[in-house]
């Protein structure tokens, strides 16, 4: 990678700097604005230093501890969807049919959630849910499980990890899929000829090839599920009481609910700064990787 | 590819109807009467209407809503893409100062969660006049997408060898011209690629297409959920919106589908 | 270490093949001796692969059987014979290093664990490649990469024919002839049967005792180097092999003499019975035909000399016809008009590309 330097390419970066520092750095600078200071409505601000982030670092405090609830359930959602989604992603994909129309018939199928407006996502998953009309929720009490995803906590955590499942898993997939297909064929026939097992295949070939796609997956995953809001708050609301108030849902009751402008924009710069720092790591993780790759036919 | 086996397609078959499950249910609900939903749990309907969605062609405020959500989507497409393409070309094919940087932040804008910027934005866009026009969604949507399409992009055109650039340049083509008529034909597929993705964000994503619109330039999907709070629980029109919100995503798949997998692999394969 | 046997082999990727055209792969009797090398040489498209490939198993073939030392393998799986191939692209197990790759295909076999160790040492040094065994294989090159997917191949005791296919194509041209070398040395040393895919002629033809020559799904010719080089079987071979390629000339035979255009050429064999209706050509190689004076030999008009290093050759015309003609050293040429020497028995007929034996004469 001997790319020529030219800082004249500045000139073609610009118009995406211009407007992307527009539409981030602006309202930051609102954001930044708002966390440090208080006010008592009218319009009147004052200086508050930044009491806002000691009092949301703090979990003995009311907004602390409903800024860590809301982390903390976060993380566990998004650690329970990587684990689902991730594994069973690989497994569909090894699914896929080989060639044929049913390889187009089964991309569009998988692809659909994906193109599902979010609060189209939740609307779908309530009337499927509801004790009353839904069919998962009418057959589940019908067999004699209980199940009632608005009342009873755990009935709702099950819910949203299985719709955000199904909403999301097909990404996973789709990039696993595009990672199995650039495998060449002679890999797979030199593994028939060394007599490896099927799982050999998998850990040895398959796996390594789809690390990159799958570093990109648990990124956009984790960043995603780290930022949910739409859909529970469609199907839950953040309910029953607070048990599915993810840090989106939070933030925003705090901000155009409650209108607790410098607790809501304390909120959200520690929240941005914990995506930033997470995303770095990703990144470093994932252009590490990438440069440990030899280039074809090069001298080591 | 891959040594694919019997137990294969027994667990796509499984995987599809788990997807298909949901939505099966939805269309079933939208050809019920509200009689029928609140009273019985039949797998299919018993007298199937189509009062919910000529109730829904008849109101203009759907109508609208359908437009002034493409008018957003197609805008924030167009400007993502024009504007992603010269910056993409500059990361794949120089260095310069602070590029690494510059890339990291772009990208880390893509994860920025929007429910932070919503209030933000509000303010912004009111400010400036631009409030409850598609515009604003369209611009504010870009923050995600802009980045999205410049990685996307970036891969695509970082496949193309670089003799081209230079025969180009030989042969006597401007840069402009060069860029138009020879290197945007070659990362085609990169380009429908990013533009389908900003399409998918910008349709899906609701947050801040609700909070910055209010009656001129709502989108469908809220149009959709707030007629259905004004008239109550109204499930079988909202099942038919709900239908009717998913159809352009599918025709949009359709069209893209011998491209999905390379696509989603961003070009980084 | 097995012989293998061909017996009315084809293949033909469609379905339902009827004309001999469908065929990527004409019928085809051969038997690899054990111990051989040989070279599979043809051009891309020629079937070659797909013989390869109906070798190791990887396809099963529409017609015939294939035996290895006798015994009946049409259908069984690639694991199940006993061969080894080696890919035009290198193929080496990524995550790990260069002593897991050579031990994987043993330990995928359940052997005991020293048994491993031992003759993954023993191949590391037959390869040289004693230094590098700890490393991680995806961080070598590609001529060290062949030469895992080679040890690969040859850490299996039991491996009855090594398949090579292109295994040449993205090595570094200076390192090509040193890794051709390697191989010769492991086929002397090791009496291992070795198949060798390629469509360069000098790769072939360095490489292996015999060549088989393919040519639109069908084997044209088998044989000695040299004899590929003396006496080609058909005016394919004649072209493909040998640079510059084998004169192929337009004749009309009368007994033991050729007429091209007006120009008469003695033979050393007479044809009396050539078939009629089908295209008649001479054949020589331009290695037996020898530039002179105008006046001595056949008329010819001289259009260009190249020069190519370790001779000259003469671009000519023989009654409106190119050919080529080695230029003997302190010739001096006046003007395009010379004359054209050519070795009596070096001189093939063909008829309809395929050689035809004459009658009387000698060789």
């Amino acid at each position: 990678m001997d790319k020529p330097v030219n800082n004249r390419a500045w000139w073609l970066v610009a118009p995406v700097f211009a407007i992307v520092a527009f539409s981030a750095i602006i309202p930051i600078m609102t954001v930044v604005n708002y966390s440090v200071q208080d006010t008592f409505g009218n319009n009147q601000f004052f200086w508050n230093g930044l009491g806002w982030f000691q009092e949301l670092l703090d979990p003995s405090t009311e907004l602390g501890g409903r800024f860590f609830d809301a982390l903390w359930r976060n993380l566990l959602f998004s650690g329970i969807i990587l684990a689902i989604q991730v594994p069973l992603g690989i497994l569909v994909a090894l699914s896929m049919p080989r060639d044929g129309w049913r390889v187009a018939a089964t991309l569009v199928l998988m692809a659909l959630p994906l193109l599902i407006p979010w609060n189209v996502v939740g609307t779908i998953w309530q009337v499927f849910a509801r004790a009353d009309i839904g069919l998962l929720g009418y057959g589940l009490n019908a067999l004699g499980i209980p199940y009632n995803y608005t009342g009873d906590t755990l009935s709702a955590w099950i819910t949203i990890v299985v719709m955000d499942v199904w909403h999301w898993t097909s990404l996973v997939a789709l990039l696993c899929y595009a990672g199995l297909k650039s495998i060449p064929d002679a890999y797979y026939q030199a593994a028939r000829i060394d007599g490896a097992s099927r799982w050999a295949v998998f850990t040895t070939i398959q796996l390594p090839k789809m690390k990159r796609v799958l570093l990109i997956a648990v990124l956009l995953r984790f960043m995603d599920s780290f930022m949910i809001y739409t859909e529970p708050f469609v199907l839950t609301g953040g309910g029953p009481g607070n048990a599915t108030t993810f840090l989106s849902i939070d933030l925003v009751k705090l901000a155009l609910g409650q209108f607790d402008l410098g607790k809501a924009a304390a909120m959200s710069l520690v929240y941005n700064l914990i995506v930033l720092a997470l995303c770095w790591v990703f990144y470093t993780v994932m252009t590490h990787s990438g440069s440990e790759r030899p280039e074809q036919g090069s001298a080591a | 590819m891959s040594p694919n086996t019997r137990g294969g397609a027994f667990i796509m078959a499984l995987y599809l109807i788990f997807l298909m499950l949901p939505i099966y249910w939805l269309v079933n609900m939208s050809l019920k009467t509200n009689f029928e939903i609140n009273t019985t749990v039949s797998l299919w309907p018993q007298a199937i209407t189509f009062e919910h969605y000529i109730k829904i062609f008849t109101d203009s405020s759907w109508y609208s809503g359908y437009i002034n959500s493409l008018t957003y989507v197609v805008l924030n497409t167009i400007i993502s893409i024009s504007l992603a393409l010269p910056a993409a070309y500059a990361f794949s094919r120089y260095s310069f100062v602070g590029d690494k940087h510059l890339f990291f932040w772009l990208l880390s804008n893509r994860m920025a969660p929007p429910a932070v910027f919503a209030l933000p934005f509000f303010n912004l866009y009111s400010a400036i006049g631009l409030f409850d026009t598609p515009w604003a969604v369209a611009l504010a949507h870009c923050l995600f997408n802009v980045p999205l399409a410049v990685w996307i992009l970036e891969g695509f055109m970082s496949g193309v060898p670089r003799e081209i650039d230079e025969t180009a340049a030989i042969d006597g083509y401007s840069f402009p011209r060069f860029f138009v008529k020879i290197f945007m034909p070659l990362i085609a597929s990169g380009i429908g690629v990013a533009a389908f993705f900003c399409f998918m964000f910008s349709w899906v994503e609701l947050l801040l297409a609700r909070t910055l619109t209010a009656t001129n330039a709502k989108p469908i999907a809220v149009t959709m959920t707030r007629t259905v709070s004004a008239a109550g629980m109204d499930w079988g029109l909202l099942a038919a919106a709900g239908v009717l919100t998913i159809i352009p995503g599918a025709l949009v798949i359709w069209f893209v589908r011998n491209y999905i997998a390379k696509g989603f692999a961003l070009g980084r394969v | 270490m097995a012989s293998i046997t061909l017996d009315h082999l084809a293949h033909a990727y469609r379905p339902d093949p009827r004309d001999p055209q469908d065929y990527a792969l004409k019928e085809i009797n051969h038997v690899w001796r054990q111990g051989g090398a040989y070279a599979l040489l043809g051009p891309s498209g020629c079937g070659k692969t797909t013989l390869l490939n109906i070798i190791s198993g990887l396809v099963t073939p529409t017609q015939g059987r294939i035996l290895f030392d006798g015994k009946d393998v049409t259908n069984l799986p690639t694991e199940a014979r006993n061969i080894a191939q080696v890919f035009q692209f290198p193929v080496v197990y990524d995550t790990m290093t260069v002593r897991e790759n050579l031990a994987f295909p043993l330990k995928n076999r359940h052997l005991p664990r020293e048994a491993i160790a031992k003759r993954v040492e023993e191949i590391a040094s037959r390869l040289d490649m004693t230094r590098v065994l700890d490393r991680k294989a995806s961080n070598l090159t590609a001529d060290a990469k062949q030469k895992i997917s080679l040890g690969r191949g040859l850490v299996r005791s039991d491996v009855a024919a090594i398949l090579f296919d292109e295994p040449l194509t993205v090595i570094d041209p200076h390192l090509k002839w040193q890794l051709r070398s390697t191989l010769k040395e492991l086929h002397r040393a090791l009496d291992l049967t070795m198949i060798y895919v390629t469509h360069d002629q000098t790769e072939a033809l360095t490489f292996a005792d015999t060549v088989v020559v393919m040519h639109d799904g069908a084997v044209v010719q088998t044989g000695t180097p040299e004899e590929l080089f003396e006496r080609p079987a058909h005016t394919f071979v004649g072209h493909f092999i040998g640079s510059p390629g084998m004169n192929v000339l337009p004749v009309r035979v009368d007994g033991a003499t050729a007429h091209i255009g007006d120009v008469a050429v003695r033979l050393a064999r007479a044809y009396p019975a050539l078939p009629a209706g089908e295209k008649i050509e001479l054949g020589v190689r331009p290695e037996f035909a020898t530039l002179a004076r105008a006046g001595t030999g056949l008329p010819v008009r001289v259009k260009r000399i190249d020069d190519i290093g370790r001779a000259r050759i003469a671009r000519v015309e023989i009654a409106g016809h190119a050919a080529a003609a080695m230029v003997p050293d302190g010739l001096a040429l006046d003007g395009d008009r010379a004359g054209l020497a050519l070795e009596t028995r070096q001189i093939h007929i063909y008829a309809g590309g395929v050689l035809v034996p004459g009658e009387g004469g000698v060789g």
